[in-house]
């Protein structure tokens, strides 16, 4: 009895340490940075997940350099992120697409923003890898139709013609294809079937939205759930942010006349190259893109995932103002997207871009 | 006082003189057969038990450090920094809900054992059982929503979480409550009332000491149940990477939401964020262990037996 | 039901014994109690409001507004044959699994390791849903895929294995399984109460009437927590039913309705569908997963009338 009752009061004491620790290293006392900049205050921000990863890395080095502040973004996806800001309920919102015209997303979000105007400018670009698993079988290359055949399920096997046609010298075996797709909507999902639809549209007549249109295939739940099913099954092939891929095979995709690699370098050069969505973009610091995914030109890598930035020029609150102008002009300078390219694998937005897009972070009103 | 505990019923122990001149070859053999089956059922459920614990454990060693249990993630790119903020985050959420459910839920289980007759009590009989199928997401929403009926869009709270797992607790604690509150012979109670204790003093100081074994177990299982509950605290407390520890003020990391953000969004470090997803995991089953132990030598200290 | 019978006169004497200060004590604990019960049926009230009023708009909504482009009811239906498949093949596995299991400790085990024993199984409902799902993925569906193929060649006239076995494994099967490890736990903690608290009357009776092991458990121990087990079903089907994190990293789900268990194109489960399309949605759509919500609600509550039927049926006391 007493050395259970030894016991009870170890475990008691145990977790009254941990509390007592935990009270200490608190955000009062950082062990890195020096803090020297001078924002403060409490700022929050939501969306999409495929920008997690960055926002972690961007949020961790910043409140290195600003130890008064505490920033947070949760990752509730694009969806979520545009209705919190939409109703005030957070300062910023990342999101895979632009806001659109349906149920006036638009209009409300620059309603949001009152006196001020909205900002929504791209700040997140990577490429999408096509990945599989076929030993045996490395550089994969694939043109368009095969690759939206496969995904329909009209090709079935491995060593059918068409592939056998991109692969000339690869011995293929004659293994199922398993098409792994994503169970929830996501904008990766959406911008590889716009991809699809807009380059081979007789084959892909699906609709283009963040689910999946065909039936029958594997699904999975988020990018690492991707990357598993096709890590676990033979014969797999799914798509998937290009920094996940780890040891898996990338196939390479034919743009043009060549077979294109998905590098970030590809995938910003696409962006370079697209034009200016003006239905989207209706003000002075919206800058939403609409996409060229047929380009044909060398260098570039057109299944690609662009993710946004949305903000207002002016808040309640000026500390708010200055805390969020800080932070997302962080997270558009060189360093912020060099960070985010070593971190998460992302493109960092090219010179010209960055350029375009700073005029919008520095409207903010930091008064 | 002889233990007739879930540990075991010495009544069954075989007496060889009974067995010997009583049951033929026939009913011998189909008891062997029963015991036997009855056995491998316990080891079949006890595979995936130790598959479990052996992959966490396995997989979330690498993750854990001194780091892990000090330090929090404020400021921590890629490797290194910790989970105390996470870990402090799920015993506050949890902490505050079992505080609300456990009172709640008991009082509860109460009223329809001793108390409840007509439309009140068959309308909560009705509604727990419903209440016990609500999709953890669901409560999330419900708490979100409520919330920020009172207090803006965008509310993002420690104890709002706890409201959620509140939702999903508290039919567990009735429900096995109400069982073991069942099981608790009538005699005893009227052994009571014959000595002219009033009601109230009965249910104290006997029906719930009586109970009281059963009833930690069940308040175990709700809170076993909702630790690790990732879904709802998804929606209702944020993620940060700051140490926070006031659940009714900002935001609120926790070990499930730490390990699931850990899993889904690696970055390109991507073992190092596995690693500690599995860690926190590992803590996590750690924790409950814990509450388990503790609940366990409990239950011993009060079990009594029901003759 | 325990109230002192106050139509009796011995009754209304025990009553009528209490003296005043006492009465006072038994009108603030019943007070409690009665608070208690109407707070839990506030929230659940809470719950439901929510549910009902967030989910119409989904119920009146045409078509071509709602997700998939198809009417309410043709979204919904899928998903409500998954999630009944799913807990279907939970219940069959978990609940007679957790039987054996609770009498095993309570009758079986020898005495000292049998409290052990019962720390173990209830370890299970410790670990959080996500590590199931990971489990499921990582370790389960890998190691079914063998007995899928192995199903498909010999069951395959069965329209539960029609296969073509799925090559990761991540099937409604093995869903189920896991579903089923999940509620363990829960069935087993609530029947080895009852089962542990068989009066020693009843068995020591059958003892001396000279019945085997076994026979003593058939006709005195499960008879008498049948409807502690029952109980304690449905609290495990609850939870199946609503079970989100696990299914939602697990399954497969290509949105074919289908008995085809080893296959990888599954239905998905209310639960799980909320969880995958809830972050990315807005406006209407969002509406329309809440109605999900409420009718897994409805789901929840027809299996509870029944089994309380069964339940009720069952008792003679």
């Amino acid at each position: 009895m007493t050395s259970s009752k030894w016991f009870v009061v170890l475990s008691a004491a145990v977790i009254l340490a941990i509390a007592v620790a935990a009270c200490g290293s608190s955000s009062d006392e950082t062990t890195g940075g020096s803090g020297g900049g001078s924002v403060s205050g409490e700022i929050a921000g939501a969306g999409s997940t495929a920008q997690q990863a960055a926002q972690e890395a961007w949020i961790a080095e910043f409140e290195n350099e600003n130890s008064d502040v505490t920033i947070s973004y949760d990752p509730v996806g694009s969806g979520g992120g545009r209705e919190q800001f939409i109703a005030g309920g957070t300062a910023y919102a990342g999101s895979d697409a632009a806001l659109s015209t349906e149920e006036g997303e638009l209009e409300k979000a620059e309603a949001r923003c009152k006196a001020g105007q909205l900002i929504e400018v791209p700040n997140y670009i990577s490429p999408i890898a096509i990945i599989y698993n076929l030993p045996g079988v490395e550089d994969l290359q694939l043109d368009p139709e095969t690759l939206a055949k496969i995904f329909n399920q009209e090709i079935t096997s491995w060593n059918d013609k068409a592939i056998a046609a991109d692969n000339p010298g690869a011995e293929l075996p004659d293994t199922r294809i398993t098409p792994v797709n994503r169970s929830d909507e996501s904008g990766t999902t959406e911008n590889f079937t716009e991809y699809l639809s807009e380059v081979v549209p007789s084959v892909w007549s699906y609709e283009v939205s963040g689910d999946w249109p065909v039936k029958g295939g594997e699904a999975a739940s988020g990018t690492s759930g991707v990357v598993e099913a096709v890590a676990a099954g033979e014969g797999a092939i799914g798509y998937a942010d290009a920094s996940q891929a780890g040891e898996l095979g990338i196939a390479k995709i034919k743009v043009g006349s060549e077979y294109a690699e998905p590098t970030p370098e590809a995938a910003a050069k696409v962006l370079e190259e697209s034009p200016l969505d003006k239905e989207l973009s209706p003000g002075k610091y919206t800058i939403a893109y609409k996409l060229d995914r047929k380009t044909e030109s060398e260098g570039t890598y057109p299944i690609v995932l662009t993710s946004y930035l949305i903000a207002c020029t002016k808040y309640d609150s000026a500390d708010e103002a200055a805390a969020v102008k800080a932070y997302l002009e962080y997270v558009i300078s060189p360093e912020g997207q060099e960070l985010a390219a070593e971190q998460a694998g992302s493109a960092p937005l090219s010179s010209a871009l960055t350029s375009k897009v700073t005029p919008a972070i520095e409207a903010i009103e930091a008064g | 006082m002889e233990s007739a505990s879930v540990t075991h019923s010495p009544a069954l122990e075989r007496p060889a003189s009974l067995l010997a001149s009583g049951a033929g070859w026939r009913r011998r053999a189909k008891d062997r057969l029963m015991t036997v089956l009855i056995a491998g059922a316990f080891a079949l459920a006890m595979i995936p038990l130790i598959s479990l614990v052996y992959e966490v454990t396995k997989r979330g060693i690498p993750g854990l450090s001194l780091a892990f249990f000090t330090e929090d993630a404020r400021g921590v790119v890629g490797e290194g920094g910790g989970a105390s903020h996470a870990i402090v985050g799920t015993l506050v959420i949890t902490g505050v809900a079992a505080a609300i459910s456990v009172p709640i839920g008991i009082m509860g289980a109460i009223y329809l054992n001793e108390y409840g007759q007509g439309r009140l009590r068959r309308a909560l009989t009705f509604f727990v059982d419903v209440m016990t199928g609500i999709p953890s997401i669901v409560a999330g929403l419900f708490a979100c929503a409520l919330f920020e009926l009172f207090f803006g869009p965008g509310i993002r709270l420690g104890v709002m979480g706890s409201v959620a797992l509140s939702v999903l607790m508290i039919p567990i604690v009735i429900r096995s409550a109400e069982e073991v509150l069942k099981i608790v012979p009538n005699h005893l109670r009227e052994a009571a009332y014959a000595l002219g204790t009033p009601k109230w003093k009965t249910i104290v100081k006997v029906v719930l000491p009586t109970a009281f074994a059963g009833l930690v177990t069940g308040v175990m299982i709700a809170i076993a149940r909702i630790v690790g509950e990732t879904a709802p605290l998804l929606v209702t407390t944020g993620v940060v990477d700051s140490m926070n520890s006031d659940p009714f003020h900002g935001r609120m990391q926790n070990l499930a939401v730490y390990a699931y953000n850990e899993y889904r969004s690696p970055g390109v470090f991507k073992q190092a964020a596995y690693d500690k997803a599995w860690a926190a995991a590992l803590t996590l089953i750690a924790i409950v262990m814990l509450l388990n132990v503790a609940a366990r030598l409990v239950y011993r200290r009060y079990k009594t037996e029901i003759r | 039901m325990s109230q002192v019978d106050t139509t009796t006169n011995a009754g209304q004497l025990l009553a009528a014994a209490s003296g005043g200060r006492r009465r006072l004590g038994d009108r603030v604990f019943s007070r409690t109690a009665v608070v208690a019960a109407v707070t839990i049926l506030a929230l659940l009230a809470g719950v439901a409001i929510f549910l009902i009023s967030e989910g119409y708009p989904a119920f009146t909504a045409a078509a071509s507004e709602l997700p998939e482009g198809k009417t309410f009811l043709d979204y919904v239906a899928p998903l409500a044959f998954g999630t009944v498949l799913a807990s279907a093949i939970a219940a069959l596995v978990a609940v007679p699994l957790a039987v054996a299991a609770a009498l095993f400790i309570t009758h079986i085990a020898p005495p000292k390791i049998a409290g052990t024993l019962g720390y173990l199984v209830d370890l299970l409902a410790a670990i959080p849903s996500i590590i199931y799902g990971l489990w499921g993925i990582f370790v389960l569906g890998p190691a079914a895929v063998p007995v899928l193929k192995w199903l498909e060649e010999k069951l395959g006239w069965l329209p539960f294995f029609e296969g073509p076995a799925s090559a990761t494994g991540r099937t409604m099967l093995v869903a189920g399984i896991v579903l089923a490890v999940m509620i363990l736990p829960i069935v087993s903690a609530i029947a080895r109460e009852a089962f542990a608290q068989t009066p020693r009357k009843l068995t020591e009776g059958a003892q001396a009437l000279g019945a085997t092991r076994w026979e003593t458990i058939r006709m005195t121990v499960l008879p008498f927590g049948k409807s502690s087990v029952i109980s304690g079903a449905m609290l495990g089907l609850g939870r199946a039913l609503g079970e989100t994190m696990a299914v939602t990293i697990i399954l497969s789900v290509s949105g074919a309705v289908t008995f085809n268990l080893i296959g990888q194109a599954n239905p998905s489960t209310i639960a799980a569908n909320i969880a995958l399309d809830f972050p990315e949605s807005s406006g209407l759509a969002i509406n329309a997963l809440i109605a999900t919500g409420l009718v897994l609600f409805a789901i929840t509550l027809v299996t509870n009338m029944a089994a309380r039927a069964v339940i009720a049926r069952q008792n003679h006391e």
